[in-house]
């Protein structure tokens, strides 16, 4: 069988794959990285979002063999290693951007990148736009928008912390 | 998925080799090929991959012309520098493909490859009279969308890039549907080189010129002048989405639309 060589959150690693395994099924079944999820088998949900050098794809639709010699970070690979959250991963707390969660892993994995892709800042109609290739059953998206909106001042360096969540 | 032979040729040689095999299939960014291996549409015994063909890639100016490599995203086409300042309405038309990451991965050479009715591309490609360059020849727009995903190319044929040639003015507006993003219908309209060209997919089984609009705005260049054109809905597209008549309808107020964004 074929051999697949990445970086996976800085770490390299080199794993046996069939042609057909997807990027999602490496990270998942054979690096026990679970906090990528599978939502549709239609490339639409965006609940498996990693990054893949630097950029956010659906690793639902990008072979494992294509991501050869790439560098991925996945939903494991935001906080510090002292448990320290993401900024982005702090504010979906903070604002209740979340209900059942199983969206939130490719929810915030599209948001770091559509921030870092952004550093004038984005309208909340921008972050609406940004997020097409996301779905979320459960919180109706207005949390997940003032979430992106909170920590997006924090990573552009505009505050400190991310603003408290009006009551 | 059924399985597959994995290949990541270097060059277009090579690939053209390996594609020799009736049962290999090329792939570039994916987004439409494994969708479809998944539902087992397809069962190829082997895939090329294209995207390792270093010339395949690259945005240039040549001349009055803006060369797109076959493998440039649609992520890159919208933030090309080169494509904003010669054809902006074609880089507004990749921005809206898809959501964000389809952007990322999706590629100019497969989606004009694939020719889905649905799909942006072709109607861009058709509206400037674009010309289709591959592994063996240069293939005029209107002479290389054939019918609902059936192109000129033959099987062991690639699509190595599109030349646009730079035109006065061009604009494109689409509605999408909701829910996939893909085009309900949608218009691209220009004005250069090569005459007034009005393109319209997502409306019937394949992209097609629309000639008494193209008739009308060579005469009077404004959104008012094809306000009053009707499509038939004869040949049109009926689905769950929309009917053939709402598609017509649809067809006039995009064509509006896009010559209103041409400015
Ligand atoms: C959720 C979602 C939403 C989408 N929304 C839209 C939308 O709104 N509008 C739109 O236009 N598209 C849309 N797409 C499709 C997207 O743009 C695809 O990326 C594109 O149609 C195909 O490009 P690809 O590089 O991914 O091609 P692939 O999937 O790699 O290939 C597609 C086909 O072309 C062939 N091929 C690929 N490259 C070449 C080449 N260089 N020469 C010859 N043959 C080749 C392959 O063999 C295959 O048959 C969407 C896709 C998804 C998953
Ligand atoms: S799992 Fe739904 S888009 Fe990847
Ligand atoms: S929180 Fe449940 S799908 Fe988004």
């Amino acid at each position: 069988m074929p051999h697949v060589t990445l970086t996976v959150n800085g770490k390299s690693h080199t794993a046996e794959v069939e042609g057909r395994t997807l990027l999602v099924e490496l990270l998942r079944e054979t690096l026990r990285l679970t906090g990528t999820h599978i939502g549709c088998d239609t490339s639409q949900c965006g609940a498996c979002v990693v990054h893949v050098n630097g950029d956010s794809v659906k690793s639902c639709t990008t072979l494992a063999l294509a991501a050869d010699g790439a560098s991925v970070t996945t939903i494991e690979g935001l906080a510090a290693a002292d448990g320290t959250l993401h900024p982005m991963q702090e504010a979906f707390r903070e604002y209740h951007a979340l209900q059942c969660g199983f969206c939130t892993p490719g929810m915030v994995m599209s948001a770091i990148d559509l921030v870092q892709k952004n550093p004038q800042g984005l309208s909340e109609q921008e972050i609406r736009e940004g997020l097409e290739g996301n779905l979320c059953r459960c919180t109706g998206y207005h949390n997940i928008v003032k979430a992106i909106a909170a920590a997006q001042d924090v990573m552009h360096g505009k505050r400190s912390e991310i603003a408290r969540a009006a009551e | 998925m059924y399985d597959f032979a994995y290949h990541k040729p270097s060059t277009v040689a090579d690939a053209v080799k390996l594609l020799a095999d009736p049962d290999a299939k090329a792939i570039s960014g994916g987004h439409t090929l494994l969708p479809a291996l998944k539902h087992r549409l397809n069962k190829p015994t082997a895939l090329v991959d294209l995207s390792g063909i270093a010339e395949l890639r690259g945005i240039r100016r040549e001349g009055n012309a803006v060369v797109i490599g076959a493998l440039a995203k649609h992520a890159e086409v919208a933030a090309s520098a080169e494509v904003a300042a010669a054809i902006p309405a074609l880089a507004f038309m990749a921005d809206h493909i898809g959501d964000v990451q389809v952007r990322n991965r999706g590629t100019i050479g497969g989606s004009v490859s694939n020719n889905d009715p649905a799909a942006d591309y072709p109607a861009a490609v058709l509206g400037l009279g674009a010309t289709i360059r591959t592994s063996k020849r240069e293939i005029a727009a209107d002479d290389f969308f054939l019918g609902m995903f059936t192109t000129a190319l033959e099987p062991d044929e690639i699509l190595t890039a599109i030349s646009f040639p730079i035109p006065e003015k061009a604009g494109y507006a689409k509605m999408r549907n909701p829910a996939s993003r893909y085009v309900m219908a949608g218009a691209f309209v220009s004005k250069g080189p090569q005459g007034v060209r009005v393109a319209i997919t997502g409306a019937g089984p394949c992209v097609f010129r629309q000639a008494d609009m193209e008739a009308a705005l060579a005469a009077n260049w404004s959104a008012d002048a094809v306000a009053g054109i009707k499509q038939a809905p004869d040949d049109l597209n009926s689905d769950i989405h929309g009917s053939a008549e709402y598609r017509a309808h649809l067809v006039t107020v995009m064509a509006k639309r896009a010559v209103a964004n041409a400015g």
